[in-house]
């Protein structure tokens, strides 16, 4: 047992000690001691098993035994990998799609909330991952794709499939808005700047009246509704059917992110992908290589709040009702987050942060506020064990981990 | 010796950093074909010259004229387009790309593939070690192979006007010589070279004209052989 870890075991236990033991010890007036202690225990538990885990790999014997299974292990993983990367693709689009089939109507709108979220991942993955500016107030453009639709639907009686093109551009235009006055500010500044544009679109929707009913919200938007031909008594007509099933608009849902995943995709591969990630890693290089980077960094802006206005429409017309309390600063948090936990600019990590987000605290609702604290927890521990995300990026993965490619070989002709 | 043609002017620009007058009037002409330097002391305004050149920093006031037509009203981008380019002071190459990303950016605004990688080549030529670093990330490079980057990065745009900022800094004497011989080779391609440089002894002896620039003035101007004999030179930035 290496003293350092046995070192980091303590010290990470007293301090888990300290911050839970007053939190958990106190459901009602009086201390619990038997039931702080229940729970604290349990995390020195797991403490303990990582500090065995870590113990053994250092093993002599464990060593001894993966060289001899290594064969083994490689045949194992190249068989794997030989399967080509659509199969899983196709796999899992299979599971997606047949996920409704099996889950009661609760799951199902836990499913679209995940997909949305995703969608928002996604969408803030460009404006973050790729171009690599901040954006704390992202939330903004979800709502404005929101209210976009539900205005249009309401004054205006604009159908959804209609609407998602206008929002598209009416989210794009909100986020030049928001780019240009911020295009030569970086970090901090940034950050405190898009968060003060997210809220002052929430408190304009909260507070103008006439418009949008403030608080009270909008009401009454027609659900998307699928057209299609159909032989009835008078012949081949056009009959509108409304998705209003959970069922269909989960589908729906599901199209929505399927296509965003393909867009960000080929935005990811394409020569504007290489110049926002030219821009992030030296601006001025980028500059000098003739990146137009204003250009580039509100297309940025303007793609991201697109995607976001997308399924802000979809969220409204889900509900056929939108209100400006569903996009407080909380909600850009959760976003950034899901960015961050799975990989920023990793397309899978960002799907599998998403579902890991939005899903496992539904699941454990039974353990009520406690499931925010492990929600806290497991992020800040994630950020300590694992900063490249979930599923790095391959070009992340190598900005976090620079140093370990430096081999004796490269310092030795250092100039 | 005929009077060969400006590729270069500058009129009297001034530049600002916010309130701080960082240019305050600076004017040189650089003949094509030729390698011209601007030396100078820590904060004389050398780099902001160069930035300003390529419209990174703006020009408040003056002309910069690139072949005759104006550019100072350019964006960056677009002054890479019209042929010049620049490998940034303190190697700034793009550390997380890999060389041959690097190398790839340099050619971004160019859509002639067989000619990038011609050119990709000629750069290859120069620079050997880069060739055998192509998938090694930029910022796990040397600082004499990051510099070197640098340069080929610049001349993947295959540029007409090659500004070069301060090549010489935090290399090994013996490295230094080789990018100064390299320099060389590239101005016989007859690309013009403005070169800003503290190790003035090394820069003025490769270069046709010298500018001396104090305080974001040019104060003195002359064949770079006669400079390296001028008395003030000699003992300002010659350390003799």
């Amino acid at each position: 047992m290496a003293k350092s870890d046995f070192k980091k075991f303590i010290i990470y236990s007293l301090f888990l000690g300290i911050l839970i033991l007053p939190m958990v010890g106190f459901p009602g007036r009086s201390f619990e001691t038997s039931r702080a202690f229940t729970i604290w225990g349990g995390i020195v538990g797991i403490l303990a098993l990582w500090l065995l885990n870590k113990t053994v790999r250092r093993s002599d014997m464990y060593q001894r035994t993966a060289a001899h299974l290594a064969p083994f292990r490689n045949t194992v993983l190249r068989k794997f990998s030989k399967f080509p990367t659509k199969y899983y693709i196709l796999a899992l689009m299979i599971a997606v799609a047949a996920y409704p089939l099996l889950a009661d109507n609760y799951m199902i709108d836990v499913g679209i909330t995940c997909l949305i979220y995703i969608v928002l991942g996604l969408g803030l993955n460009i404006v973050v991952g790729l171009a690599g500016l901040l954006d704390l107030g992202y939330i903004a453009f979800y709502a404005v794709g929101a209210y976009s639709y539900s205005l249009l639907n309401l004054h205006f009686g604009i159908s959804f499939w209609l609407a998602l093109p206008i929002g598209m551009v009416i989210g794009g235009i909100f986020g030049c808005i928001i780019g240009y006055p911020t295009l030569k500010m970086r970090g901090d500044y940034l950050a405190i700047v898009t968060m003060g544009f997210g809220e002052i679109i929430r408190l304009v929707l909260n507070n103008w009246d006439k418009l949008t009913k403030g608080p009270n919200g909008l009401l009454g938007m027609a659900k998307p509704a699928v057209i299609y031909p159909a032989f009835t008594e008078g012949g081949l007509k056009w009959v509108a059917y409304s998705l209003k099933s959970l069922h269909a608009l989960y589908y729906l849902m599901f199209i929505i992110a399927v296509l965003t995943v393909i867009g960000v995709r080929r935005l990811d591969n394409s020569r504007i992908g290489r110049a926002w990630v030219a821009i992030r890693e030296d601006e001025v290089a980028a500059e000098l290589s003739g990146v137009p980077t204003t250009w580039l960094k509100l297309l940025a802006y303007a793609l991201g709040a697109a995607f976001a206005s997308v399924v802000g429409a979809f969220f409204a017309a889900k509900l056929s009702y939108t209100n400006p309390n569903f996009f407080i600063f909380m909600e850009s948090c959760i976003v950034l987050c899901i960015v961050v936990l799975g990989g920023v600019g990793s397309i899978p990590g960002i799907i599998l942060a998403g579902i890991i987000l939005i899903a496992v605290p539904e699941v454990f609702r039974e353990l009520q506020n406690y499931r925010m604290l492990a929600f806290g927890l497991a992020m800040a521990a994630m950020m300590v064990l694992r900063p490249e995300g979930l599923i790095p990026a391959s070009r992340r993965k190598r900005e976090l981990h620079e140093t370990d490619q430096f081999t004796p070989e490269d310092l030795k002709d250092g100039g | 010796m005929a009077v060969k043609a400006p590729i270069l002017e500058l009129e009297d620009v001034h530049t600002y950093y916010g309130n701080i007058h960082a240019l305050k009037g600076v004017s040189c002409t650089i003949p094509s074909g030729d390698i011209a330097c601007l030396i100078g002391a820590n904060g004389a305004g050398k780099t902001t010259t160069l930035l300003t050149i390529f419209g990174v920093q703006r020009a408040h006031r003056g002309k910069i004229k690139f072949k005759g037509r104006p550019i100072h009203h350019l964006r960056p981008e677009q002054v890479a387009a019209q042929g010049i380019s620049q490998a940034p002071e303190g190697r700034q190459i793009f550390p997380r790309m890999t060389t041959l990303e690097n190398l790839e950016m340099g050619a971004y605004l160019r859509s002639d593939k067989t000619a990038v990688e011609n050119d990709m080549e000629w750069v290859f030529g120069l620079f050997p070690v880069l060739k055998d670093r192509t998938q090694q990330l930029g910022g796990t490079l040397s600082g004499g192979e990051q510099q070197m980057l640098a340069i080929g990065r610049a001349l993947m745009s295959r540029p007409e006007l090659l500004l070069l900022d301060e090549p010489s800094l935090g290399l090994a004497p013996k490295l230094v010589e080789r990018i100064f011989e390299t320099i060389l080779e590239i101005n016989k391609k007859g690309v013009t070279i403005f070169l800003v440089e503290q190790n003035a002894h090394m820069a003025l002896t490769i270069s046709n004209t010298g500018y001396v620039m104090e305080t974001g003035k040019i104060v003195l101007t002359d064949h770079a052989a006669s400079l390296l004999k001028n008395e003030k030179v000699k003992k300002a930035y010659l350390g003799e």
